[in-house]
């Protein structure tokens, strides 16, 4: 029997074996790639979704638990007329990105973190940010937390 | 920018071969690469008139191939090499735009076709200028690098810091001014005056005295037809518009809203997805496997064996991971089944012993000490994942690679079709680091093996698991250090016998005047493939050297920058470097309670970077990095942001390592396997800003990409050692700490 739950604000509904981890669903099912397998096992944050508000990483999330939630994806945060969300501009001006693999997951990881807490300080961003970035690019990604903060 | 290069540009040219006499000149007695660049060169009549034809449409202009300007005065840049991230797509971009006069928003940088005239001349050229008689430029680059150039021919290679530096400084700005050139001679024509009245700015060209102008895109077609000049003056330093400036990244903006597609990413009608498992000990092979557990799995179509691997084909990657797990294949070790990190070092320590024997330093009191680096993987956040469709005898496939011409080689061989027969899409890359050179990449033979055996197309992903144990590592090494403290508490003399596969060259020296200074490669050689990893040995041997210097200074009992300073030059690049950094970082304060800084000057990449590293100690007893300043003399820099963000990346990198990294071997296999056991640096350890300082110099372009990493190590152990009178002689500190808090638990 299909999963029903919602993607980026559109119904959707998965075909494949319950215990498909969500970010296959996606990736293969919807076709959604932003989201970014790294590593299966949670630990990395590459594949970090928002399932009702909350970054959860999504190779560790069977698709049988997500049946009726909302589920919000990089390609979802932008709003509908293509204004990027305030860390993706933060993200652009501090010129956070450098090979961009891991991005997707760590603005998600951001905007969650946002949403808890609006103006975080230094040791807030090092409890939730815990994704990881092989480029190095983590000083810009503080930098541009705190940049979106203002703005 | 000082060295202001010629451009063998009528070599180049179609119609004339008359430089093929002063290229044999200059390759001369360079037999390593002799062949490999000398039929890089040659590839130019047919090739470069091929080049042309494949990109060049009527009404465009195409300079060599590698520019080309479109009657809509858009001006498009081949780009030899991937852009995974460190900007050199965007660098060059600015490089061009400036000899050029072009305006920066009409550049659109692609990647250069898979034709044999996009090969990189320009970088061939850097080498060979190296190899024929700069010895000092020749340094910059490591021997193993230019071997592996060597073999890689026909090359698109991104790799050894080159892109702006070879690339860049030896093509796109020399083509840039002999186009503008070009550009000039022929606007004068049409309006009939001379040359020397017009000016060029922003993709015109204009005569003041008529106030006429025109267009490049009006101009390109027949300007392209003229002689380009062989050496066209490069601008000085005043004259650059986007050198030296902050341009924001062409490749970000489809990296924050999930729309930039990687090779992982590549979707074609009634694809497959792959799994594999290989054999856990490097060299062993598939003996056999049952099939039909895994074909019971619901969605599982194919298993296929390959000689060294298990390859379960299914609908999605969930379906063929779980027909891999039911599956229980046999696999041979190779004869490597009894292999061990110990055993390794156990016979490195030998060979160094044996080597230290041979010649011992001389005069003064002698220091001793002996240094270990772990293997290391790349970990890229990307897994290796490739797709290829194999049809009527056709191959197309797409990958992430750092070398596109070499690796439509490797799938032709292996799928055992001409490489005619062969479409390559390159992809982007989600990090590379070294690991994604095409002759180390077993997953470009895999795909094409596995593609052969199927009726429609495949995506063969590698997990992560798979990905670690299963690298292709930077080198485990061992040094013994050896130096004699002289008149003064001056070096006297300094011998490093190191072992490991091939010789680090020029990347084990120090820029340190020490009066016998003597570095000896011992060569081991395991099962395991010695290959490239951010800075490779420039990485390992920074540690080891920066270290010891290190020790030495406190056994002189000095302070261990001024000891450094001592042994520098007065007025030299590296003391202005070191200078600056002590500077910058307030070495002459104290650092804050509970803290300790650390200081490592490096050359690599023919740019010099001096680190300080300010950390503390955790509960855990790991380091937690809580400032870090890094000053850089690269010569000129294209971009500052852009390589603020390199330098930053390069010192978190081998931060990482020295912190958490290694791949270690037990009965032949790798142990490690995930981000579980082999941990990168998270936010919260690295360093909350990094202070990057560039120092003009104006000196020979370096690179930027990789000389970031090697001193970051050593500023850290040294930090640590202020901070506990304890010297961490062997990577990764997280090993050390954790033995000795077993110990002390024992005790």
């Amino acid at each position: 029997m299909a999963i029903t739950a919602t993607v980026n604000g559109k119904p959707v509904s998965f075909a494949g074996e319950p215990d498909t981890p969500l970010l296959w669903a996606i990736r293969e099912e919807l076709g959604l790639t932003g989201t970014k397998f790294g590593c299966g096992v949670a630990a990395c944050g590459a594949c970090s979704v928002h399932i009702g508000g909350e970054v959860v990483r999504s190779c560790s999330v069977p698709v049988s638990e997500i049946s009726g939630k909302s589920i919000t994806t990089i390609e979802g945060l932008a709003s509908s007329d293509g204004t990027l969300d305030k860390l993706q501009q933060a993200w652009i001006d501090n010129q956070v990105p450098q090979c961009g693999y891991c991005q997707s997951g760590q603005i998600m990881a951001a905007h969650a973190l946002l949403k808890r807490t609006s103006n975080p300080t230094d040791a807030q961003i090092d409890e939730a940010m815990t994704n990881i970035c092989r480029c190095g690019t983590y000083p810009r990604i503080r930098a541009a937390i705190h940049a979106a903060v203002k703005t | 920018m000082a060295d202001n290069p010629a451009l063998d540009i009528e070599e180049a040219r179609p119609a004339k071969r008359k430089g093929v006499k002063r290229r044999a000149f200059l390759i001369g007695g360079a037999a390593l690469v002799g062949g490999g660049i000398f039929a890089l060169k040659m590839a130019d009549s047919n090739a470069l008139s091929g080049a042309i034809a494949s990109t060049t449409k009527k009404g465009e202009g195409s300079f060599l191939a590698w520019v080309k300007i479109a009657a809509d005065d858009v001006v498009t840049l081949y780009s030899p090499h991937i852009d995974f991230g460190q900007g050199s797509h965007t660098g060059l971009a600015q490089m061009l735009a400036d000899e050029l006069d072009a305006d920066l928003s009409k550049i659109k940088v692609e990647q250069a076709p898979l034709e044999g005239g996009f090969a990189n001349v320009a970088l061939g050229r850097y080498f060979m200028k190296e190899i024929s008689g700069a010895p000092a430029l020749f340094e910059a680059f490591p021997t193993s690098w230019i071997s592996m150039l060597a073999r890689s021919m026909p090359l698109q290679l991104t790799g050894g810091s080159s892109a702006l530096r070879a690339t860049g400084q030896h093509g796109f700005r020399l083509i840039g001014a002999a186009a503008r050139l070009a550009l000039i001679d022929e606007a004068a024509d049409r309006l009939g005056v001379p040359s020397a009245e017009l000016t060029t700015a922003d993709g015109k060209v204009s005569h003041t005295k008529s106030g006429k102008s025109l267009r490049y895109g009006e101009l390109a077609e027949t300007a392209a037809g003229r002689k380009l000049s062989p050496s066209p003056k490069l601008k000085e330093r005043k004259d650059y518009k986007y050198i030296g400036k902050d341009v924001a990244r062409f490749d970000i903006p489809a990296k924050v809203n999930g729309s930039a597609k990687y090779s992982i990413d590549v979707d074609v009608p009634n694809m497959r997805v792959a799994a594999l498992l290989m054999a856990p000990v490097r060299g062993g092979k598939l003996n056999s496997v049952d099939a039909a557990p895994a074909m019971a799995v619901p969605g599982v179509e194919k298993v296929i064996k390959l000689d060294e691997a298990v390859v379960v084909v299914a609908k999605g990657y969930w379906q063929a991971t779980k027909g891999l797990q039911a599956l229980a294949p046999q696999f041979s070790d190779g004869g490597h089944g009894a292999l061990s990190t110990a055993s390794i070092f156990a016979t490195q320590d030998k060979l160094n012993s044996e080597g230290a024997a041979l010649v011992a330093p001389a005069g003064g009191k002698l220091q001793k000490a002996d240094y270990k680096a772990p293997f290391l993987h790349q970990a890229m956040m990307e897994p290796f994942a490739m797709v290829a469709h194999m049809k009527d005898g056709k191959l197309e496939a797409w990958g992430g690679v750092q070398d596109p011409l070499s690796t439509r080689k490797i799938l032709a061989s292996a799928a055992k079709i001409d490489e005619s027969a062969v479409t390559f899409h390159p992809m982007i890359m989600g990090g590379g680091f070294g690991r994604r050179f095409p002759d180390y990449m077993q997953i470009i033979p895999q795909v094409a093996e596995v593609a052969a055996q199927c009726d429609f197309p495949v995506k063969l992903i590698w997990s992560r698991e798979q990905e670690i144990q299963h690298g292709a590592y930077r080198p485990q090494v061992a040094a013994r250090m050896q130096a004699t403290l002289g008149k003064e508490g001056k070096i006297s003399s300094w011998a490093n016998d190191y072992a490991q596969n091939g010789d680090a060259g020029p990347e084990g020296k120090v820029p340190y005047s020490i009066p016998n200074f003597e570095a000896r490669h011992h060569a081991y050689i395991s099962n395991q493939v010695d290959a490239f990893w951010r800075s490779v040995n420039a990485s390992q041997h920074g540690f080891f050297n920066e270290s010891f210097v290190d020790e030495l200074a406190h056994a002189a009992g000095k302070d261990p920058y001024q000891f450094r300073r001592e042994h520098l030059p007065a007025g030299s690049r590296h003391l202005k470097v070191l200078d600056e950094v002590a500077k910058r970082s307030g070495w002459s304060t104290p650092a804050p309670k509970g803290t300790a800084r650390g200081i490592a000057l490096v050359e690599s990449f023919n740019t010099i970077v001096a680190e300080v590293i300010e950390a503390t100690l955790k509960e855990d007893g790991t380091p937690k990095v809580t400032n870090a300043w890094a000053v850089v003399d690269c010569g000129t820099t294209v971009n500052p942001k852009n390589g603020a963000a390199q330098i930053e990346g390069g010192m978190i990198m081998g931060l990482s390592s020295a912190i958490g990294e290694e791949i270690t071997l037990e009965k032949g296999a790798v142990v490690q396997s995930n981000f579980g056991d082999y941990p990168i640096l998270k936010l919260a350890d690295a360093p909350p800003k990094v202070d990057v300082h560039f120092i003009e110099s104006g000196a020979s372009m370096g690179g930027l990409g990789e000389p970031g990493v090697p001193p970051a190590a050593p500023a850290l152990t040294n930090a640590l050692f202020a901070l506990t009178g304890k010297r961490i002689r062997q990577l990764p500190i997280r090993t050390q700490a954790k033995a000795e808090t077993t110990a002390e638990t024992r005790a």
